[in-house]
């Protein structure tokens, strides 16, 4: 389906091709159903019927009512939202709020400006495995904390933090508990109300969904103000006209990932031991940054002690790999990755001289065992 | 079928659909990651916005990429206010501004900012001596809907920017979702106009893409912060597919658009026409304002009522803005123009494409006149 002839495409982190039946239903929709959800014609009550089966589907994934969903444009609007709506709409309560070291900069960006205007924000550090310590962040959470933000899944290395813990013990608190799902979404099995989520974050590239989607989850009777302001769409809590075919797009991949969650994630599990063993075989010298028991399979940080990441990403890069160093979005340069910062410290070799590889659907065994050549070769 | 109601969505015609299949499956890489399927991606997003700055007369460096036309208002609007307010907290608008924009306007009010709203008259336009008076030393910003939502009046931005020239640090926007492709746009180095708002999906683009002209040099606080991308100016993964497909509408739009604005204006020219014999449909549209859009009622008949006998007939139009039709209020542009209540009410909104055809025009009118015989019975005797 995809132009990836001679090439091996690693970093699912960063965004996932779609998948061609995501494709065929959005352009089905463009074509056939291209009513403005908003209008009271036919064509408009059409889009909204198509909208609201997408709601349906999208919530029952994670086990929220349709009510509880408000489509956006992607995990950075969700996070933004959450986050510094979340934020003013308590801060006749209290103005500390307690976050990761480690969150994505959709996350820690609008906290920076939070910080600005006069919040205090504190940022739990990570141990060496990348976990956090449950009892340092019980110890953090105060009088006049009013929301905790804290990702499910960390996009850099993988590992899964306890939401559920940490929704159960704010839940008695009142304090709005956000979380960042955007990498957790998909592979992992969410039940907001189990894990007493107060708002959620999720994209739909990374889920083979089309770019320029999302969803913020928000608890039935929490209520933060809207972030976009104009009409009256997604009930009046994000204005904008509802992109209708990119949400049914979502809906497909929330029906593909539905379906084949399994089977990717075992998938996945397979990849990935198969990437330690050819590593171990061809005695490459690398160390593995984390705990893989506390991470999702997909993603893998990887530490070669004998070569710059910077020159590792060039040298693959000529042999069409693709991996990262870091997340995406910290582009342009290769920074220092914040994650691994947090885990090993600021002196650590490991922040200059890891990758992260990720996989996804498309991967394939050959992949793994071109990417160890090639490897080889370099390092 | 005869679609109608192009202000509140296109469709997106099939040359822009297929280029944004080809991107989705050939460049799904992320733009910001550094590999080859990065590179490329960057790439297509780069010769995207040279393109659609090549067409606005404005530099590639001063587009930017949001996800509709909302969010385009909202960032320029409230990205002004946190970014100049140590120098003045006053904002000019209008009364007819589009939901995106009044609505910001009115969180900022309750921030403290003050808002000026100017009066427009029954053509649906600011007079320019109320805009003089009311400028003051801290005003920060001055926004204008170039081409009204509801009724299509066009703002005078030719004086607007004369009135302007004499306040350079005044930041000058212009809502124009639906004035591309219909009218002159004064952007680029030259024009006063510091700051643009455009939405792909009312020209035939896909859903979920938005185009901000900020010119160089004019600071505003971004809306959406995280990765950086935009040049730090809107963070999240680039809509690369809906981008590219947004370049290639705005290109087919600006191809021939002289004749096409002719073509746009002779199917309003028509439909006036057609219907200025009808001794109980009354005009809220002027014939000087934007070629595509028409508002009009039938007295004593609810816009809603008309527009479900049309759609019976397999005509769709709208009462006025799609935003504010579920919510069932009446046409706020309407009122503004000092049209009473009870007028306001009967109003509806015909949108015309560059793809609409005169034979649609001669059937919507039959159609028309046949509902207005039966709705206007009652009048007679």
């Amino acid at each position: 389906m995809i132009n990836m002839t001679a090439s091996i495409y690693l970093d699912y982190a960063a965004t996932t091709p779609m998948d061609i039946s995501v494709i065929e239903k959005m352009t089905d929709t463009m074509r056939n159903h291209y009513g403005n959800a908003s209008s009271i014609h036919q064509y408009g009550r059409n889009s909204k019927k198509l909208l609201e089966h997408a709601r349906k589907t999208v919530a029952e994934y994670i086990n929220a009512l349709p009510e509880e969903i408000i489509f956006t444009s992607g995990g950075t609007e969700s996070d933004n939202t959450a986050i510094l709506m979340g934020a003013h709409a308590r801060s006749d309560r209290g103005r500390h709020i307690i976050t990761t070291a480690v969150e994505h900069e959709a996350v820690l960006k609008p906290l920076k400006r939070l910080e600005a205007e006069g919040f205090e924000v504190t940022y739990l550090p990570v141990g060496i495995t990348g976990e956090l310590d449950f009892e340092h962040f019980k110890e953090a959470v105060r009088q006049d904390t009013i929301l905790v933000s804290i990702m499910s899944v960390n996009n850099e290395v993988g590992t899964i933090f306890p939401i559920e813990k940490i929704g159960a013990f704010l839940s008695e608190r009142d304090i709005l508990f956000h979380t960042d799902a955007v990498q957790a979404f998909g592979p992992l099995k969410i039940d907001v109300k189990k894990a007493k989520i107060d708002l959620l974050s999720a994209s739909a590239h990374k889920i083979y969904g089309p770019k320029g989607v999302g969803f913020l989850y928000k608890r039935k009777n929490i209520a933060i103000p809207s972030f976009m302001l104009g009409g009256n769409q997604e009930r009046k809590q994000r204005a904008g006209t509802e992109n209708l075919p990119a949400i049914v797009g979502f809906e497909q991949a929330v029906c593909h990932m539905k379906a084949n969650r399994a089977q990717f994630n075992q998938h996945a599990v397979n990849l990935r031991e198969q990437l330690i063993y050819e590593l171990n075989h061809q005695a490459i010298n690398f160390q593995i940054n984390g705990n893989l028991s506390q991470q999702v399979p997909h993603i893998i940080n990887l530490y070669f002690p004998n070569k710059l990441a910077e020159q590792l990403l060039i040298q693959l890069d000529l042999k069409q790999i693709a991996v990262s160093a870091g997340s995406a979005c910290t582009a342009g340069s290769i920074k220092p990755s914040h994650v691994l910062q947090s885990m090993y410290g600021d002196q650590s070799d490991r922040l200059m001289h890891s990758i992260r590889v990720s996989m996804g659907a498309f991967t394939t065994e050959k992949d793994i065992k071109d990417f160890v050549k090639v490897l080889k070769e370099i390092v | 079928m005869i679609y109608f109601d192009n202000s509140a969505t296109t469709k997106v015609t099939p040359e822009v659909l297929k280029v944004y299949e080809k991107v989705s499956q050939r460049f799904f890489g992320n733009p910001s990651s550094l590999h080859y399927l990065g590179t490329q991606a960057h790439e297509l997003l780069e010769s995207a916005r040279a393109q659609v700055a090549q067409i606005l007369h404005v530099k590639p460096t001063e587009i930017y990429f949001t996800s509709s036309g909302t969010e385009g208002d909202n960032w320029l609007i409230k990205g002004t206010a946190m970014e100049k307010m140590r120098f003045g907290k006053h904002i000019i608008t209008t009364q007819i501004e589009h939901p995106a924009v009044a609505h910001s306007m009115d969180q900022l009010e309750h921030l403290g900012f003050e808002i000026t709203r100017l009066s427009v008259d029954k053509t649906g336009q600011i007079s320019i001596d109320e805009l003089k008076q009311a400028i003051r030393p801290d005003t920060i910003l001055a926004t204008f809907i170039a081409v009204n939502n509801e009724m299509g009046a066009i703002q005078p931005l030719a004086k607007i920017s004369e009135v302007l020239a004499e306040y350079p640090t005044i930041h000058l926007m212009i809502d124009a979702v639906q004035a591309i492709g219909k009218i002159d746009l004064p952007l680029g180095n030259d024009q006063r106009i510091d700051m643009a708002v455009f939405s792909g999906h009312k020209f035939h683009a896909p859903r979920g893409v938005g185009i901000v002209y900020l010119k160089e040099g004019k600071q505003v606080a971004p809306l959406l912060s995280g990765g950086g991308q935009e040049k730090g100016q809107r963070s999240s993964t680039e809509n690369l597919p809906g981008i590219v497909a947004t370049s290639r509408a705005l290109r087919l739009l600006t191809k021939d658009e002289m004749k096409k604005r002719q073509h746009l204006a002779q199917l309003t020219q028509k439909l006036r026409e057609g219907l200025k014999n009808l001794p109980y449909v009354q005009f809220f549209s002027t014939d000087k304002g934007a070629p595509h859009i028409t508002c009009l009622g039938i007295q004593g008949i609810r816009g809603e009522v008309l527009v479900h006998a049309l759609e019976a007939e397999e005509i769709y139009v709208s009462t006025t803005s799609a935003c504010s039709s579920r919510a069932g209020r009446d046409s706020s542009t309407l009122l503004a123009m000092g049209i009473v209540h009870e007028e306001a009410e009967t109003a509806i909104r015909i949108s015309f494409s560059e793809y609409n055809t005169m034979e649609e025009v001669a059937q919507f009118l039959q159609a028309f006149k046949a509902i207005y015989r039966q709705l206007t019975r009652i009048y007679e005797k």
